[in-house]
């Protein structure tokens, strides 16, 4: 194939042009005729009682059409939004999960919660009439605090406690007698900052209901479209799923936010056909604060206990999650699956126990944010071995070095039921270090100090398993549904190609890396394949885009597809060549059998206008492929941090970083780097600047801009990537993933080239110039 | 209240409440969606556009304040088949990923430009300060604008 477009070329993306001109189509650039607008009205209190919704003043608002609450969607059978993984506690029972309304019937239980939706002619009608609408609630003392909530008083009515689950992983009693035989053990208390998502462009919904046919459509900000149709039907019960579209259309940024099925648009579709008129819903940005679901929000304790040659020989974690007020749709999964089995890291500690307890606090729900439970893994492994490092009066590279999986160990089971497939940690290692230029570590140090900064280095040596997921494995714990992904491969009459993929691109690039894939596998140039997603009404299936799955299960499955496409076009050609298949290879797009050869475009033109044709076979040249990965995949990294710390004010600038990563085999480096810069910068503003906080009265006080610090472009250097490469032995692009590395990697690197300047592990993130001036001053 | 003002070379006369913001006037009215609103306090930058040649970002400004005068929105910089450099350098550099805040990007980054002003890394930074990207981690970006704005200089040479 083409060295310009095939697999590993850096090809342009062919979506720019359209965002770069201006002609993107976002949800909200989309309009329908006679649309209504619609605006939710949403709690102002953590948690209350809802005693009566007045909305007779507000209907006499000019262009007002009507105002729904959660007692009419309720009388109209309105089923709950579902969490979709089951969580089992310790002792084998069920998580407990709290029943969640698309809009709050008789409690509220976040600041923001939606308990109504009201519609109108226009947005400021609309505005207008949801002012005027008097809600009479009663206050209820709320939880907020992440560490207290076990024991607080329950905030769902006829729950026990605020424990969803109490979960644990790995043997503890080993783990236990490990650490008591320790020679040496650190302890660190950790907490891991509540953050806000906040892609740029902010959730959307535009749903439009036809009466002669009963058909529903919803245009939405989703990152798959087709697990919303899936639950609005299933679970919700809006509308059958032959009766439901759900398009996707350009996203604006997801980063896990946009995963979830929300309240906004299960009830703006069903509000959709009450009305008899399509309804717009766009957040404002002080709602995707309030009611995007945020990421993280855990407080741990960390054992790690060491022999005397510094090998790790037991680590033990005690996490407490917060979950938010509802279970959101993976929300279980996160501080449990995701995080408790990545807490072997790249290391070959012998035993590990991990205990979560899942709390209910009345904050917005809590889910996956990039990484989701990976970055606060790699927090909690990676702070601890600095911290151990420090304590033991050992080299932090050589320590990690001294305890890594080495590459003659894979496959490698963890105690913490994983089995890596492949890697070679060293190597990334190795390659950091010689790019982060350690070894001149010492005299940059000198030098800040002589100009009144103190400068610190700071590693991790992160782990992910990516590639969501081996559904036997998933079900076995706990997933509602297998993780598949589909693909189906059009070869048309003419011989151009259309792709159709579950995954969905909301700013990875698919368009650009698929057509690459296909047209690198199929011999069809880059230009003839066009690649479909995001749409229910043209996929088939699909089942997403999140855990950097996209490439490694649905570009699986698309290999899959071509595969049959190759196999059947071979069966064509053989008989139009009279050959037999056997002696049929195919090449560069082409079927070869001795001296004859056909190509691909001229056997597509023979199956579907069959004249001479084998008898045995249906005509066309189109296969779909479902792909069930066999194991996660491990993309796995060395990141190295430095950082600079103004003694006068506090301020720490991230002077230098340094990501080597290994996702195997890699099909546009350009996109793959770029993925790897905004992971980063994700990264370094959980690290050094964001933090979701609400007030004891469970007020969020970081509900914009102003007081929610995201990195802006002078936040950040330039960042050094590169990359190593040991191929997934399991899938057949040989591929990882690469969407969440940067986020998962960084902020322990930071925080530990943080501590290093300062010479105190008592940093919490975000390291803000308050905090660290603090610090400086021993206050 | 009649409002007379030119978008993209294009004179247009309208009649809109007084209480229009710009970024409606062009997203409601005019239908040039390339103009995107991503916050409600006046700090993402997702809605900047340029007005007699600064840019200012369109949800901040009222309507009426562009009696008379020019605005010019992404879809007035360049098109597929003509681009502007700095639409180009983004795409060659891969200074974009989700898209959402990059028509707004193109239009600062083109100002900066512009302004004369000596651009280097960190003026770069500086420079594009208020406006927000999640998705790059404004690596690219800034490469983006420092190889567009050689070749912006070149061609003004
Ligand atoms: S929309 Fe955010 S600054 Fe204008
Ligand atoms: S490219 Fe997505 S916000 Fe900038």
């Amino acid at each position: 194939m083409s060295a310009e477009t095939g697999i590993g070329a850096a090809v342009k993306r062919r979506e720019d042009l359209r965002f770069i001109t201006g002609q993107g189509n976002y949800t909200d650039d989309l309009n329908v005729p006679g649309q209504a607008y619609g605006v939710f009205l949403r709690s102002p209190y953590a948690r209350a009682r809802i005693n009566a919704v007045d909305a007779a003043d507000a209907l006499q608002v000019e262009g007002a059409l009507a105002v729904f609450t959660g007692q009419d969607t309720a009388a109209d059978g309105l089923g709950d939004l579902p969490c979709g993984w089951l969580v089992k506690s310790r002792d084998g029972s069920d998580m407990v999960s709290a029943p969640h309304p698309p809009l709050a019937v008789s409690q509220v239980n976040y600041v923001g919660e939606p308990y109504g939706l009201v519609v109108a002619e226009s947005l400021a009608a609309a505005r207008q009439a949801a002012e005027r609408v008097d809600a009479d609630f009663e206050e209820l003392t709320p939880v907020v605090a992440t560490a207290r909530a076990a024991q607080a008083s329950p905030i769902h009515q006829g729950l026990e406690d605020n424990l969803a689950y109490d979960w644990e992983l790995g043997d503890e009693a080993a783990t236990d007698a490990a650490l008591s035989a320790a020679v040496h053990v650190t302890r660190l208390d950790l907490t891991n900052n509540r953050l806000i998502p906040n892609a740029i462009e902010p959730r959307a919904a535009l749903a439009t209901f036809d009466p002669t046919n009963g058909e529903y459509q919803l245009r939405t900000t989703s990152q798959n479209p087709h697990l919303e149709r899936l639950v609005l039907s299933a679970f919700v019960q809006i509308a059958p799923e032959h009766k439901l579209r759900v398009v996707a259309p350009d996203v604006g940024g997801g980063f896990g936010s946009k995963i979830f099925v929300y309240a906004e648009e299960t009830v703006v579709t069903w509000a959709a056909a009450k009305v008899g008129r399509p309804i717009k819903w766009t957040a404002q940005r002080s709602e995707s604060f309030l009611a995007d679901a945020h990421g993280r929000d855990h407080v741990t304790h960390a054992e790690l206990g060491l022999d005397e040659a510094g090998r790790f020989t037991a680590l033990k974690v005690s996490t407490t999650a917060n979950l938010g007020a509802y279970l959101s749709t993976f929300g279980s999964s996160v501080p449990t699956y995701l995080y408790g089995t990545l807490l072997a890291g790249q290391y070959k500690t012998p035993n590990i126990h991990v205990r979560t307890h899942g709390v209910y606090t009345n904050t917005a729900p809590v889910d996956a944010y990039r990484g989701a439970g990976r970055p606060e893994a790699t927090f909690v492994v990676e702070r601890i071995i600095e911290a151990a490092a420090r304590e033991t009066g050992r080299d932090p590279a050589e320590l990690r070095r001294l305890n890594m999986i080495a590459p003659e160990d894979f496959p490698y089971q963890t105690p913490v039921a994983l089995v890596y497939d492949t890697g070679n940690y060293q190597a990334s290692l190795d390659k950091a270090l010689r790019l982060a230029d350690y070894a001149g570590f010492g005299q940059r140090r000198a030098a800040s100090q002589a100009a009144g900064k103190r400068r610190g280095i700071g590693f991790s040596c992160y782990i992910e398993a990516c590639g969501l997921a081996p559904s036997q494995l998933a079900i076995q714990l706990g997933a509602g549904v297998g993780l598949y992904e589909s693909g189906e491969i059009r070869v048309n009459p003419t011989g151009s190609v259309t792709v159709f993929t579950g995954s969905h691109s909301h700013g990875q690039g698919h368009e650009t890396t698929f057509a690459q894939v296909v047209s690198d596998k199929l011999g069809v140039p880059f230009d003839d394949v066009e690649v479909v997603h995001g749409d229910t009404g043209r996929v088939e299936f699909g089942l997403g885009t999140y855990g950097s799955r996209s490439l490694a299960v649905g570009g699986s499955a698309l290999i899959c597809a071509s595969d049959k496409i190759i196999a059947k076009g071979t069966r064509i050609a053989a008989h139009m060549m009279q050959a037999e298949p056997d002696s049929v290879a195919f090449e560069a797009g082409a079927f070869i059998s001795g001296n004859q050869r056909l190509t691909l475009q001229e056997v597509a033109f023979a199956a579907y206008v069959p004249a001479d044709y084998p008898p045995d076979l249906e005509p066309g040249l189109s296969e779909k492929a479902f792909y069930d990965p066999e194991n996660f995949t491990y993309p796995a990294g060395a990141h190295i941090a430095e950082v600079e710390v103004d003694e006068a004010t506090g301020v720490v600038q991230l002077a230098n970083f340094v990501a080597v990563d290994d996702f195997g085999h890699v099909i546009n480096p350009m996109i793959v780097d770029g993925q790897v810069h905004g992971g980063l910068a994700q990264g370094a503003g959980q690290a050094l600047l964001e933090h979701g906080i609400y007030d004891a009265d469970g007020q969020l006080t970081t509900g914009s801009y102003m007081d929610y610090c995201m990195p802006r472009a002078d936040d950040v250097p330039d960042f050094t990537v590169d990359t190593t490469v040991t191929p997934c032995t399991h899938n057949p692009l040989g591929v990882k993933g690469c969407g969440e590395a940067g986020a998962i990697g960084s902020p322990a690197a930071i925080i530990n080239a943080v501590t290093d300047a300062l010479g105190t592990e008592d940093i919490t993130m975000p390291a803000t110039p308050e905090q660290v001036w603090r610090k400086l001053r021993g206050l | 209240m009649n409002l007379s003002l030119t978008v993209n070379g294009v004179e247009h006369s309208l009649d809109v409440p007084a209480n229009t913001l710009l970024a409606d006037l062009l997203r409601s009215q005019l239908r040039l969606t390339g103009t995107h609103v991503g916050c409600d306090t006046s700090q993402c930058g997702a809605c900047t556009v340029h007005l007699d040649g600064r840019s200012v970002k369109a949800c901040t400004v009222l309507a009426a304040q562009t009696q008379g005068r020019a605005v010019t929105t992404i879809e007035g910089i360049g098109s597929p088949d003509d681009l502007h450099p700095m639409q180009a350098a983004f795409r060659d550099c891969h200074a974009l990923q989700c898209g959402f805040c990059t028509p707004a990007m193109i239009l600062r980054a083109i100002e900066l430009v512009e302004s004369g002003s000596a651009l280097d890394n960190r003026t770069v930074r500086e420079g594009l300060e208020g406006n927000i990207c999640r998705c790059t981690g404004y690596h690219n970006i800034v490469k983006a604008v420092l190889t567009a704005g050689e070749a912006m200089q070149e061609q003004a040479r």
